[in-house]
C-alpha cells in the first residue's frame, strides 16, 4: 500500500524533514527509511514535509526513502483489546518481545489485534433492518467481564442485507452487509479510527453518577463523576502513581485504560504482575479482564509518547460507545507535555512559558474535553469516559504551565502534598487545597442510595479540618496545652479524621478499598464522637480524659478492623461510644 | 580500535565551522544521524565524536575531546557509517578505562567478546521481571526505612561536602542479598563505576575503597575526571551501562552501577544545548533533559531469561542543596526513590546523615515482610516515619516555648527523636548491621514512646516487640 513520496533531507532526533510529493496530507502516517520507521506528518511547506518519527532515528541518513500510507494515525478497534498491553502507537508489546527479545528493536511491524483469533459472534439484529451508526449488530464475549458489542461504525447508514449467523469468526471475516444508495459496505469486527479525532456521539449528559473509587478521601470529600475529568498533581514520591493504581484497581468503571506515558518501566511491569491476581470488588473477576494497558516508558521514543495519550482516549471512547463506563488514567500528562515541548523545540517554534509551545493549553483542552457522559449515536445507549490525569510539576511547583493550564479544563483537583507524603500520610491528598466541582451534582446520587446526610457530614468534617489548620498555626507558637478545651477537642477530632478516615493503606487487605456504606458509617461515627464529646467538654470535662476513652483507639483502627462486608460492626462501636460517653457525662453533670 | 576508513566510511577534509565542542562539515551526503565520527587534527591525532544533526549537504558533529587546536582548513572528519559501538567483555572487570571505554591503566585493550551500541535500546516492559530481592546494605536508615532492591535505581541526593562517596563505598562493600536471595550472588557480583567530572581525589578514594574491600578485580572503572573534556561526560554513563548490560544480561552477573556525579553530566548537556542555540526550559537546561536522563536511568532492572541484574546508585550533588533544582527533580521522577543526605545532620556529626523523611524507596513495599525480611518490617517502618515526622513538629514547638513546657508525650517524642537519629540512623562507616539488628534498634527507639502513641503497628506487634530490646 505504501508509495514512495520523497526522501529525507534533515534529521534531528525524532524530527525529520523530507522533500518530495505535495500530495501528502497533514497528520498522515508515513514510513521512513529502509527500516520503515513509523512517522506522522506534522508540517508541510512547499515540497518540504516535516515528520515526527515514532521510533529511534539513530542511523537514519539524508537520502533515505519516505513512503506514504494515505492514512492518518489510527488505532485498530475490535475484540482483543482488553487484557492487552500496547506501546504508544498500539503495537502489542508481547508480540514485539517475541520478535525482538528483551530490547525493543526498530522497525518491527505488528498489528494491534491478532488476526487469527476466532471470536464467538452472536448476531442481535435481523437482516432487513434499517441501521444507523451505533446500532448493535451482535456481541462477542471478549473476556468474562466484558461483552464486546459490535456496532455499526460512524458514517454507515443503510439497510442490513446480511448478518452472519452465530459462530466463530476472525476479526477480518465479514459479519454484516449494509446496502445504501452508494453500494454495499462489508462490515467486519475490525474497525479503525484516527486517534486525533474524537469519536462522535449523539449528545452529552450532565455528570451526575459518581465514580466510586473506594478511596475515602476521594469519594467522601472530593468525588469524581463518571464522565468527569480530574487531575492529580504532585511532586515525585507524593503518590501519584499509587493513587492512579488504586483507582484502576477499585473504581466501579467497567473498563480501565491505563496509559503509562513517559513513566518507569518497572511500574508497568508491576501492573502486569499484579492485576491478573487482583479481584474486581464489583464483578469478582480478575482486574486484568477489564483493563487495557498502554506503556510508553520514559526511555521509549518521545514522539510515540505524544501519541500514547490519543491512542488511549480513542480506545476508551470505543468502549464508551458500547455503553460502558470507561476510566482512563494518564500517568503522566506532564511527560506528554514535555514530548510536545521537545518536538516543538526541535522545530524551532517560538516558545511560550518555560519552553512549552503556545498551543499547550489548546492541546490539553482538546484532550480533557474528550471526557464525558454521553448518549451514543444510536440515541439509546449511555456510556462515559472519565479522565484522571497525573501531573508532575517540576519542583512540585503548582504554578508551572502544565498544572496551571490543566486546572482550567478539569473540575476535580486532587492536590498531592509533599509534607503529608513525608509524614507517610497516604493518600497524600491535601484536604485544604483539593476541590471537586461535582459535589453538588452527585448529591442526588448519594440520596438515591439512602445517604442523604452525606453532604452535611462532608461539610461538617471539612469545617473541623479547616478549623484545625488554623489552630495548628497557634499551636506552633504556644503549644496545644495553651488552647481552651473546646479548641483542643477540634484538634482531637481532626486527628481522628486524619488518621482514622483520610489515611488509607493501599497495601492493607481491608483498608485498600472502602465501600460507600462503610465510608458514611465511619464518617458519621467520628462526627458523633465529636458532638458528644463537645457536650461533655462544655460541662467541664478535660479533653485529655475524653482522649483516653478506649473507643478512641477503636475509632482509629476501624478502617482496618471492620471488613466491608460487616459494616454493622460499626454499630457496635457506636454503642460502646455511647456507653463510654454516657458514663463520662454522668460524672460531669 | 578499528579505524573509520577500514570500516568503509566517508571522509571529508576541512570544517565549515568550529564552535565550542561542535564541528560542522559541509559537502557530505548520506551521513547517518547519531553516527560516530573521527575528527583528525593537523598532527594526525584522532578525536572521537558523534553526529547530532544531518542535512543534505552538512553534518553537525560533537567532539568528545573538545575542539581546541582544530583548524578550519586542516581538520578532517571521517564518518564511521554506524552509531557508536564499544567492545565489551568480562575482561573489563579489574580495568580502568576513560569515558569512551579506552583503557587508561596502561594495560592492553581487552579482547572484545561483543561490540555493543552505546545507546542501548529500551527494555520492553513485558520483558522485565519486577525486582523483589532485598539487598541488605547493613545500613539501618536504608535497610529499615528505604530498602534497596536488586534491580532498583536508587540515587543519592547529596550536596557538596557531604559524605555521599563514603556512603556509596560502604553500600558497595557491605551489600549482600538477604536469605531469600540467590546463594551464588557473591560469585556473580560485579561493579561498574562511572565517574563524570569528579575530582582525582574522589576517584582515588573509590579505587582505594574497592581495593581495600578486595573487590577491585570485580570493578570496571570508567573515568572522566574534572579536567577531562566535558562533552565526553555525555557518553560516559552510556558506555558504562553498555558494559553493565552485557555483564548482567549476557553473562548473568549482578551488576551494581555507581554513577557519579550526574549533576556534571547534566551540566555538560546544558553546555552543548546552549552552544546549539536550543530553546531552554528551567535554569537553562534543555527541554529533553527528562528523556535524556531516562535513557540513563531506565537501563536498570531484571529481565526474563537472564539471572543477572543491574542495580543503579547514581549520585548527584544538588546545587545549593536545592531538591527542586531540575537535576534532582527530574531524577526523582524517573528513579525508584531517592536517598537524601542532610547537611544539618552532617553538621551534628551523624553518619550517615540520611534525611529519613524526604528519602524513599518505591520498591520497598513488595520486598519486605515475612518472606523477605521480617513480618513487622512494614508497620515498624511506617511507625518510625510517623513518629519522626511528629518529632519535627515538636522540635519547632520546643524552640518557641521551651522543652519544659511540652506535654509529657511530646517530651518523649524529643527523646525518641534523639535516639532515632543517633542510634538508628547513626552508625559507623565500617559497621554492618543485619536486618534483624536494624529492626530491633527501631523497636528500642519506639519503646521510648508511650504505647498508645503507636497507631501504625498492630497490638500483636506491640506485644511482641515493645520494650523488648
Amino acid at each position: 500500500m505504501s508509495v514512495l513520496i520523497g526522501h529525507v533531507v534533515w534529521v534531528n532526533g525524532p524530527v525529520v524533514r523530507a522533500r518530495g510529493s505535495e500530495h501528502v496530507g497533514l497528520l498522515e502516517v508515513v514510513e521512513v527509511g529502509d527500516e520503515h520507521l513509523v512517522a506522522e506528518v506534522i508540517g508541510l511547506e512547499g515540497d518540504v514535509i516535516t515528520l515526527q518519527v515514532y521510533e529511534e532515528t539513530s542511523g537514519l541518513r539524508p537520502g533515505a526513502p519516505v513512503f506514504g500510507t494515505g492514512l492518518p494515525l489510527s488505532v485498530e478497534l475490535g475484540p482483543g483489546l482488553v487484557q492487552s498491553i500496547f506501546d504508544g502507537i498500539q503495537r502489542p508489546l508481547p508480540v514485539l518481545e517475541m520478535r525482538s527479545g528483551t530490547f525493543l528493536a526498530k522497525g518491527i511491524e505488528a498489528t494491534a489485534l491478532y488476526r487469527k483469533s476466532k471470536w464467538s459472534f452472536t448476531p442481535q439484529i435481523e437482516s432487513g433492518t434499517d441501521v444507523r451508526p451505533g446500532q448493535l449488530l451482535g456481541a462477542v464475549p471478549e473476556t468474562p467481564a466484558i461483552d464486546h458489542r459490535v456496532l455499526v461504525p460512524p458514517g454507515i447508514v443503510g439497510r442490513l442485507t446480511w448478518v452472519a449467523p452465530a459462530g466463530e469468526y476472525t476479526i477480518e471475516e465479514p459479519i454484516a452487509h449494509v446496502e445504501n444508495g452508494s453500494g454495499t459496505t462489508v462490515l467486519t469486527m475490525l474497525q479503525r479510527w484516527p486517534v486525533r479525532r474524537p469519536r462522535p456521539y449523539h449528545h452529552r449528559l450532565p455528570p451526575t453518577e459518581m465514580l466510586v473509587t473506594g478511596q475515602r478521601v476521594l469519594d467522601t470529600f472530593f468525588p469524581l463523576a463518571k464522565g468527569g475529568a480530574a487531575a492529580i498533581p504532585g511532586g515525585f514520591g507524593a503518590g501519584k502513581t499509587v493513587t492512579q493504581h488504586q483507582i484502576a484497581k477499585w473504581s466501579d468503571a467497567d473498563v480501565i485504560v491505563y496509559v503509562g506515558c513517559g513513566e518507569r518501566g518497572n511500574e508497568m511491569t508491576d501492573v502486569l504482575r499484579e492485576f491478573p491476581h487482583l479481584t474486581d470488588p464489583h464483578t469478582n473477576r480478575p482486574l486484568m479482564e477489564r483493563t487495557i494497558l498502554i506503556a510508553n516508558t520514559s526511555n521509549m521514543p518521545v514522539a510515540a509518547r505524544e501519541a500514547s495519550i490519543y491512542t488511549g482516549i480513542t480506545l476508551a471512547e470505543y468502549y464508551r460507545d458500547m455503553g460502558y463506563d470507561v476510566a482512563l488514567m494518564a500517568d503522566s500528562t506532564s511527560r506528554w507535555a514535555e514530548a510536545l515541548r521537545e518536538i516543538s523545540g526541535r522545530l524551532e517554534e517560538m516558545p511560550a512559558e518555560e519552553g512549552y509551545p503556545a498551543y499547550l493549553a489548546a492541546r490539553l483542552a482538546e484532550f480533557y474535553e474528550r471526557a464525558g457522559r454521553v448518549v451514543t449515536l444510536n440515541q439509546e445507549t449511555t456510556g462515559s469516559v472519565t479522565i484522571i490525569g497525573a501531573v508532575s510539576p517540576q519542583g512540585a511547583d503548582f504554578s508551572e504551565p502544565v498544572t496551571q493550564h490543566t486546572t482550567r479544563f478539569i473540575r476535580c483537583f486532587w492536590a498531592l502534598d509533599k509534607a503529608l507524603a513525608s509524614a507517610r500520610h497516604f493518600p497524600a491528598i491535601n484536604w485544604l487545597d483539593s476541590y471537586s466541582e461535582y459535589v453538588d451534582e452527585v448529591v442526588p446520587w448519594w440520596q438515591d442510595r439512602g445517604h442523604g446526610e452525606w453532604h452535611r457530614l462532608r461539610a461538617h468534617a471539612l469545617e473541623i479540618l479547616q478549623r484545625e489548620s488554623r489552630l495548628q498555626q497557634v499551636v506552633k507558637l504556644v503549644g496545644p496545652d495553651a488552647l481552651p478545651d473546646d479548641q483542643r477537642l477540634v484538634l482531637e477530632t481532626a486527628r481522628l479524621l486524619r488518621e482514622g478516615f483520610l489515611q488509607q493503606n493501599a497495601l492493607d487487605e481491608i483498608d485498600s478499598f472502602t465501600t460507600i456504606e462503610k465510608q458514611i458509617r465511619m464518617l458519621s461515627i467520628i462526627l458523633r464522637f465529636h458532638d458528644r464529646a463537645a457536650a461533655i467538654v462544655a460541662k467541664g470535662c478535660p479533653v485529655v480524659i475524653v482522649r483516653r476513652l478506649p473507643v478512641v483507639n477503636t475509632l482509629l483502627r476501624m478502617k482496618t478492623s471492620v471488613p466491608n462486608s460487616q459494616v454493622d460492626l460499626i454499630g457496635e462501636i457506636e454503642r460502646s461510644l455511647d456507653e463510654e460517653m454516657d458514663e463520662l457525662e454522668s460524672d460531669y453533670s | 580500535m578499528i579505524s573509520a576508513s577500514e570500516r568503509g566510511g566517508q571522509e571529508v577534509v576541512g570544517a565549515a565551522r568550529i564552535e565550542g565542542p561542535i564541528v560542522v562539515v559541509e559537502g557530505v551526503t548520506g551521513i547517518g544521524y547519531d553516527e560516530m565520527a573521527e575528527v583528525v587534527d593537523r598532527q594526525g591525532r584522532i578525536r572521537r565524536g558523534r553526529v547530532l544533526e544531518v542535512g543534505e549537504r552538512f553534518a553537525v558533529v560533537e567532539v568528545f575531546a573538545g575542539t581546541t587546536g582544530l583548524t578550519i582548513a586542516d581538520t578532517s572528519v571521517r564518518f564511521v557509517g554506524e552509531p557508536m559501538r564499544i567492545p565489551v567483555s568480562s575482561e573489563m572487570l579489574g580495568r580502568i578505562v576513560d569515558g569512551l571505554g579506552e583503557p587508561i591503566d596502561g594495560g592492553p585493550a581487552p579482547l572484545a567478546e561483543h561490540w555493543a551500541d552505546v545507546n542501548g535500546q529500551p527494555i520492553n516492559p513485558t520483558a522485565r521481571v519486577y525486582p523483589r530481592d532485598t539487598i541488605q546494605t547493613g545500613i539501618s536508615a536504608l535497610d529499615g526505612m528505604n530498602t534497596l532492591v536488586l534491580g532498583q535505581k536508587l540515587p543519592i541526593f547529596s550536596g557538596s561536602g557531604l559524605p555521599h562517596d563514603r556512603l556509596a563505598a560502604q553500600i558497595v562493600r557491605q551489600a549482600t542479598l538477604t536469605h531469600t536471595g540467590d546463594a551464588s550472588y557473591a560469585k556473580r557480583f560485579a561493579i561498574v563505576f562511572a565517574a563524570m567530572g569528579i575530582k582525582h581525589d574522589v576517584a582515588a578514594f573509590f579505587r582505594e575503597s574497592f581495593t581495600a574491600g578486595g573487590a577491585i578485580s570485580r570493578v570496571a572503572m570508567f573515568l572522566n575526571l574534572a579536567d577531562d573534556p566535558p562533552i565526553e561526560r555525555l557518553v560516559t554513563p552510556h558506555t558504562a551501562l553498555t558494559l553493565a548490560e552485557f555483564l548482567a544480561f549476557e553473562r548473568d552477573m549482578h551488576v551494581l552501577v555507581i554513577l557519579t556525579d550526574m549533576t556534571n553530566y547534566c551540566e555538560a548537556l546544558r553546555q552543548l544545548s546552549n552552544i546549539r542555540g536550543e530553546v531552554p526550559s528551567r535554569k537553562g537546561y534543555p527541554g529533553y533533559l527528562y528523556s535524556n536522563l531516562a535513557m540513563v536511568y531506565e537501563r536498570t532492572g531484571r529481565v526474563k531469561g537472564s539471572r543477572g541484574s543491574i542495580t543503579q546508585i547514581p549520585i548527584l550533588t544538588m546545587p545549593n542543596d536545592d531538591i527542586t533544582h531540575p537535576v534532582p527533580d527530574l531524577t526523582g521522577y524517573i528513579t525508584e526513590g531517592q536517598i537524601v543526605l542532610s547537611r544539618e545532620m552532617f553538621q551534628r556529626g551523624i553518619y550517615p546523615p540520611i534525611a529519613v523523611l524526604p528519602s524513599l524507596s518505591r520498591l520497598m513495599k513488595d520486598s519486605i515482610g515475612p518472606e523477605h525480611t521480617r513480618a513487622d518490617h512494614a508497620s515498624l517502618a511506617a511507625q518510625l516515619y510517623a513518629a519522626y515526622a511528629h518529632v519535627q513538629d515538636v522540635r519547632s514547638l520546643a524552640s518557641v516555648i521551651g522543652e519544659e513546657e511540652l506535654a509529657t508525650a511530646d517530651q518523649a517524642y524529643l527523646r525518641f527523636g534523639r535516639a532515632f537519629e543517633q542510634e538508628f540512623v547513626g552508625q559507623g562507616p565500617e559497621e554492618s548491621r543485619t536486618i534483624e539488628q536494624t529492626l530491633d534498634i527501631g523497636w528500642r527507639a519506639l519503646s521510648i514512646l508511650p504505647r498508645d502513641e503507636l497507631t501504625r503497628v498492630s497490638e500483636a506487634e506491640i506485644n511482641e516487640h515493645y520494650g523488648e530490646h
